[in-house]
């Protein structure tokens, strides 16, 4: 008798909860929210996931998609959007930028995805761009980038250069007091934006306060480099008081361990990057960059519940030994903001997302509270300064009072 | 460039980078060695050699981490197994893929050109596969890291001492294998003329087995010690490659003397140039520079003397 009332009981529950999903979606017959044919049933919304899963940029776009993945699984198991459950097609974009422009038209175009997660490099994205813009989609894209771009059909839920360097540099001259800087990048799109805004900052703003402010060295290595002996001798020569790096992919992990077997360390040396999260150092080795920083909007050993309860879902989800850096907080960034951009508009029509996206907030994420800009499709986000740890962590040893607007448009640093 | 420094500071900066100049060689001698013993000595191009490197990259890397995980105490002489463990694996794989492929090949080299190629790229998901797409890099025990300085102003990279040391042992011990042991003159006899030597007597088959194998072993020990420098991927060999065959080709193909002469002349064109320039251009003389230079000598520094 008691099983069956407990049978009851579930069975009512259950009709109750498939009846309020059903009213949810009842609210929003497809028809309206659907003009324009997605992938949208009564039931369910499909959308993409767009990343390398093989190739050189699998290491780093591996974060992405696990977030992604986190953020629709998460979003699935509250009832869904509007009412629908999301089903995802994922490709691969075999860290070929031609790939990606081909997988994202099948995307739009075969399956008529309702948006798409996706893209890390800037080539990639480049190369999806005129796609998008063609088909009328919606991207999500969550790296830090160089900026000077701003489509209807992409929202940044990256930070762009400005707010990444300006914010940094300020620091470093500030709390370091730092008069004299060398700049390195690997030789491609992404560092030589970066420089030029730091070059400039230096050079126009810094030097404004103090006129002993100068750049003492600028220098560029193909993507792959591995033997930097060279350079640090260089350093060596001219003794900045701060290298500002943006060396990424394979390249960091044979920077900072020549740095450590050069005798360039941080009781010596200052350095201050915007390429390495945690997810390279696990790469690196802790050992090998502790004392330096890193300038970012997120790092794993964020204080607060909200990043707490994510890092532990992630770690549930995809092993113990993963850690979260900045990208794979911005990518988890990306469908909670679409989600919240469709119930805003009632719709998944990408017109009117795109319209919806200004103002949309975002005030439970990992990072803290995050908006989407009235104007342009980035997001204000308050910037932090790591000090490297030996475990592979970062110290925060400084955030932005305020919230930084992005402002992909610098005028006067261009 | 050097009015506002020191006479004192010149010459430190000059001592390291030559020292730097003489890892890079070492580097590029670690790198081009098991080619060159498998085209020298075997007359096959082996384009998945630089896997072979990375084998032992892996073998390396993951030999720390279970020193790391298991007994932490152990850290500081996991070395002295992972090295002759890298040795092996590379070893036993090299062995296994000349009996199953290359053997099949020796009278059709450039399918072993295609076959070899395809075989790089099936070890590269290998990696992805069962070890992973992140990159990865050893931990390497404390006396291997920072420096040892001579002077307040000079650092002299422990781990680059340690790479100068393993080459030149890995090389002359190349040397006197080949020279002096029987294995090495069943090699060179097989190597120089494989019927002939076939018919007095030589199982040519196991030599070949056993040179092959022996190249990828030292390609494993030269990939280990490009962990203290470098990461690990699963595309890592990628990089490494150009890099193998430029100093296999500019020294002449099959001549270890050559090898170590053409490593020099790159580490030296690449430190000079890189000091004076910004990285990326000096990049791109350095490789008009061997251009011309391999358009001058087309059969490199040093061609062999070998028959074949």
């Amino acid at each position: 008798m008691k099983l069956k009332s407990n049978k009851l009981y579930k069975i009512a529950s259950l009709l109750a909860m498939g009846v309020t999903s059903l009213l949810h979606a009842e609210e929003y017959p497809t028809a309206e929210v659907n003009t324009t044919g997605l992938a949208v049933t009564d039931d369910t919304v499909t959308v993409g996931q767009l990343h390398s899963i093989t190739g050189t940029m699998a290491i780093s776009e591996t974060g992405s998609v696990e977030a992604e993945r986190l953020a629709i699984e998460q979003i699935n198991a509250m009832g869904g959007v509007l009412g629908r459950q999301i089903k995802v097609i994922q490709e691969d974009g075999a860290s070929d930028w031609p790939t990606f422009a081909e997988k994202s038209k099948k995307l739009i175009i075969q399956d008529k995805v309702a948006c798409v997660f996706g893209c890390w490099t800037s080539a990639s994205r480049k190369a999806v761009l005129p796609i998008f813009e063609k088909e009328n989609n919606m991207l999500y894209y969550p790296t830090f980038y160089e900026g000077l771009e701003d489509s209807k059909n992409v929202i940044y839920t990256g930070q762009e250069a400005t707010q990444q360097i300006i914010y940094g540099l300020d620091w470093a001259y500030e709390t370091l007091g730092t008069r004299t800087f060398y700049l390195i990048g690997s030789d491609y799109i992404w560092p030589r934006t970066s420089m030029k805004i730091a070059r400039n900052h230096i050079e126009r703003v810094l030097k404004a306060k103090d006129p002993k402010c100068k750049v003492v060295g600028e220098e560029y290595y193909p993507l792959g480099h591995t033997n930097f002996r060279s350079l640090i001798n260089k350093v060596k020569l001219k003794k900045p008081d701060l290298m500002f790096t943006a060396v990424v992919g394979g390249s960091n992990v044979a920077w900072y361990k020549q740095l450590t077997s050069a005798g360039v360390t941080s009781d010596k040396y200052n350095m201050l990057t915007i390429s390495t999260t945690e997810d390279e150092v696990l790469g690196i080795g802790g050992e090998n960059c502790e004392g330096f920083y890193s300038s970012m909007k997120y790092f794993q050993s964020i204080d607060t519940e909200d990043n707490k309860a994510f890092v532990k879902a992630f770690k549930e989800r995809w092993g113990e030994d993963s850690v979260v850096g900045d990208v794979t907080q911005a990518a988890y960034l990306g469908p909670w903001l679409w989600k919240k951009t469709v119930e805003k508009a009632g719709s998944f029509d990408i017109d009117k997302i795109a319209a919806a996206s200004s103002g949309i907030e975002f005030s439970n994420a990992p990072e803290g509270y995050v908006r989407i800009h009235d104007t342009n499709h980035h997001l204000w986000s308050k910037s932090k300064i790591g000090k490297f740890l030996k475990n592979g962590q970062f110290e925060i040893v400084s955030t932005s009072d305020e919230l930084i607007e992005p402002n992909p448009y610098p005028e006067g640093y261009q | 460039m050097f009015a506002e420094y020191s006479f004192e500071e010149i010459k430190s900066i000059l001592i390291m980078q030559s020292f730097g100049g003489l890892s890079l060689l070492c580097i590029y001698v670690l790198m081009g060695l098991g080619l060159y013993v498998v085209f020298g000595q075997m007359g096959v191009i082996n384009m998945a050699h630089a896997e072979f490197l990375v084998i032992g990259s892996y073998t390396m890397c993951l030999a720390s981490k279970f020193v790391v995980d298991h007994m932490p105490t152990f850290i500081n002489h996991y070395l002295w197994i992972a090295i002759p463990l890298s040795f092996g694996v590379a070893f036993l794989v090299g062995w296994i893929v000349e009996w199953l492929l290359i053997s099949r090949l020796y009278k059709r080299p450039l399918d072993t050109l295609l076959a070899t190629w395809g075989l790089s790229l099936i070890m590269q998901q290998c990696f992805r596969t069962f070890i992973g797409a992140r990159e990865m890099s050893a931990t390497l025990p404390d006396w291997l890291m920072g420096s040892w300085a001579p002077t307040d102003t000079i650092d002299i990279p422990i781990n680059g001492l340690v790479i100068l040391a393993t080459t030149i042992i890995l090389t002359t011990g190349l040397v006197i294998f080949t020279r002096k042991t029987r294995w090495g003159l069943r090699m060179r006899s097989t190597s120089q003329n494989r019927d002939m030597s076939q018919a007095l007597g030589i199982n040519t088959k196991v030599t070949d087995r056993f040179t092959f194998a022996l190249a990828c072993g030292i390609s494993g020990i030269g990939g280990a010690f490009l962990t203290t420098v470098a990461s690990t991927s699963p595309t890592a060999g990628t990089a490494y490659i150009v890099d193998a065959f430029l100093v296999l080709v500019l020294g002449g193909l099959g001549s270890l003397f050559g090898l170590v002469i053409s490593a020099g002349f790159l580490a030296l064109l690449s430190s000079i140039l890189e000091f004076f320039m910004t990285g990326s251009m000096a990049k791109v003389w350095l490789y008009l520079i061997i251009f011309i230079v391999l358009a001058k000598f087309t059969k490199g520094l040093f061609s062999s003397k070998v028959r074949t």
